[in-house]
């Protein structure tokens, strides 16, 4: 896999649109949305519920084909799901193998990929561990709690070695303190891996908190409102970063681009912000 | 809030129950079968009655009825059992291996699950048994047709619970083969047979019973041997004694097969027991 130079763009979304066309009405989830990501950044997409932030992970993931615009990755077209993408999804209980091993989990998506058994695990061992559950690989997944399912999710993602990590909402069902871990443990894989991640979130802390630069959606049909950049530094601490003036700034900031596009502002002169 | 209670536990007693819980068990196991067995006993002691034989003389039969011989080879249970259960197993595990792949095929497929559907519905609510007739005249009487049989009946119910199973297949789990780019066999053996697993292995179980049925009701029908054809056979003879035996060495072989069966399912379903359990919030 050919790593593109950090800063160089990795992802294109260009004219992104989405129609569900099933029984009944066609609904418009998407209607136009054009941003890049850049190789190594960490990007959040916030929006009121509703507002196709899921539609839009879907799409990224070659998991469902848009009914307009591109989707590039690298330099290539997503028509299926790329080489180069892995996901952690918010169904955690779901998202994993109830009948292979926590390690078994993991080294399934390494064994379609055709990594070698020695490397496979060497990955399988080394991604467990920095999740912290380096003693759990013979465990199933529903002998353990909803942090650490997700946590083996996590560690399944980055063991595949990504171009790109689509996380959708994946803290949503973990109670607050692990969330907080969760959190913790994204930032620090994100910079110690330099894995391209786009997260999607409901929550604007957390997207500020986590994210280089937050997308901020308007509701359905999706437009995008703002592209926030979130300049708090490489490192992040849950209570001084979340004290910094500069994350109350960026957190009203959100907060009321979200609320106006609660109401259906569809861009940021209709939103009339306070400041 | 129970594994606290568990772990604070003395281990004396912890053990203690589980003696006694085991001792539970077996009474639970075997209570009625003994109860029923020694009202039989009793009940028929001294009987007179030409068709309701003592239970002593039936046990007293059953050894040498299908046990009595110069070798194994040469006793009924060798030359008459056996081969009825080899051809039992037989269509049962064709019935097994058609019925699955077939169950995926048209699982994975809604268009051929449109199109074969009412067609499945019919021959599903044709009674397996009235097909021995049928296959008489285009097999005869020998093993082949006995196995069509068995193949037959055992089919529908792995296949309509594989088709099910396949259909029911967690739409997330889905997803995420399809965004790790998990393809072919390694998807069907990985992901489609292990998660459609609990429903094949229920229709495999009504299968098994559909086959020892049909094992049995092919060979009074037709045929020159077998368990299902001795019975006939002692029964038209006035052989009452042996007649009983004969029913009660098929209902040892049911109980015989389900075990083996139970064994096989309970190590294939483990994790799903343990799946069920965290679900309900259990430890």
């Amino acid at each position: 896999m050919s790593d593109p130079a950090v800063g160089a763009v990795l992802l294109e979304v260009g004219g992104l649109g989405k129609t569900y066309t099933g029984r009944g009405e066609p609904v418009e989830a998407i209607a136009d949305l054009s941003f890049t990501v850049n190789a190594g950044e960490f990007v959040c997409v916030v929006g009121p519920s509703g507002a196709g932030k899921t539609t839009l992970l879907r799409c990224l993931a070659g998991l469902l084909p848009p009914s307009k615009g591109e989707l590039i990755l690298a330099g290539t077209p997503i028509t299926e799901p790329p080489a180069g993408m892995a996901v952690v999804l918010q169904e955690y209980g779901r998202s994993l193998f109830p009948w292979l091993t926590v390690a078994e989990n993991v080294a399934l998506p390494l064994k379609e990929k055709r990594v070698p058994a020695a490397r496979r695990r060497e990955l399988v061992s080394d991604c467990l561990t920095a999740v912290s559950l380096g003693d759990d690989g013979g465990k199933y997944p529903w002998q353990l709690s909803g942090g650490m399912q997700q946590r083996v999710a996590i560690a399944r993602a980055i063991a595949y070695e990504p171009q790109v990590l689509l996380m959708d909402e994946p803290f949503a069902a973990v109670d607050a303190q692990t969330r907080f871990e969760l959190e913790d443990l994204v930032r620090s894989l994100w910079k110690r891996l330099g894995v391209t991640v786009v997260f999607v979130t409901h929550d604007i802390d957390e997207s500020i908190y986590l994210a280089e630069r937050v997308l901020v959606l308007s509701g359905r049909p999706t437009v995008l409102l703002e592209d926030v950049a979130v300049d708090l530094g490489e490192d992040r601490d849950q209570l001084a970063t979340r004290a910094d003036p500069e994350f109350a700034r960026l957190r009203t900031h959100v907060y009321e681009l979200v609320q106006a596009a609660k109401r259906g502002a569809r861009s940021i002169q209709e939103a009339h912000l306070s400041h | 809030m129970t594994t606290a209670t568990v772990r604070t536990a003395p281990k004396r007693s912890r053990s203690g129950s589980r003696t006694r819980s085991l001792a539970r068990r077996l009474f639970m196991l075997f209570a009625l079968p003994i109860i029923l067995v020694a009202l039989w006993w009793f009940g028929s002691a001294g009987s007179t009655n030409y068709l309701n034989p003592p239970l002593s003389t039936i046990m007293a039969e059953f050894w040498p009825t299908w046990f009595g011989g110069d070798s194994f080879a040469d006793t009924r249970f060798a030359q008459d059992v056996l081969p009825s259960v080899v051809r039992m197993l037989t269509g049962y595990g064709i019935a097994l291996v058609f019925g699955i792949a077939l169950g995926v095929l048209i699982g994975t497929n809604r268009s051929l699950r449109a199109f074969l559907e009412p067609v499945l519905e019919f021959f599903r609510a044709i009674p397996p048994p009235v097909l021995v007739p049928v296959f008489m005249l285009f097999m005869g009487i020998g093993p082949e047709m006995r196995i069509a049989v068995i193949t037959i009946g055992c089919l529908w119910p792995v296949l309509l619970n594989t088709v099910e199973g396949v259909r029911g297949l967690d739409p997330v789990l889905k997803d995420t083969t399809r965004a790790y780019r998990i393809h072919g066999w390694r998807r069907l053996f990985k992901f489609v047979l292990p998660g459609a697993s609990p429903q094949i292995i229920t229709g495999a179980r009504q299968s098994l019973s559909i086959g020892i049925i049909l094992m049995v009701i092919s060979e009074m029908f037709a045929g020159k041997d077998g368990l299902g054809f001795m019975i006939v056979q002692f029964q038209r003879s006035f052989a009452i004694p042996q007649m009983w035996g004969g029913v009660i060495l098929l209902g040892l072989l049911g109980v015989v097969l389900s075990l083996i069966f139970r064994v096989i399912t309970d190590a294939v379903l483990k994790w799903y027991y343990g799946y069920l359990q965290s679900q309900r919030g259990g430890s």
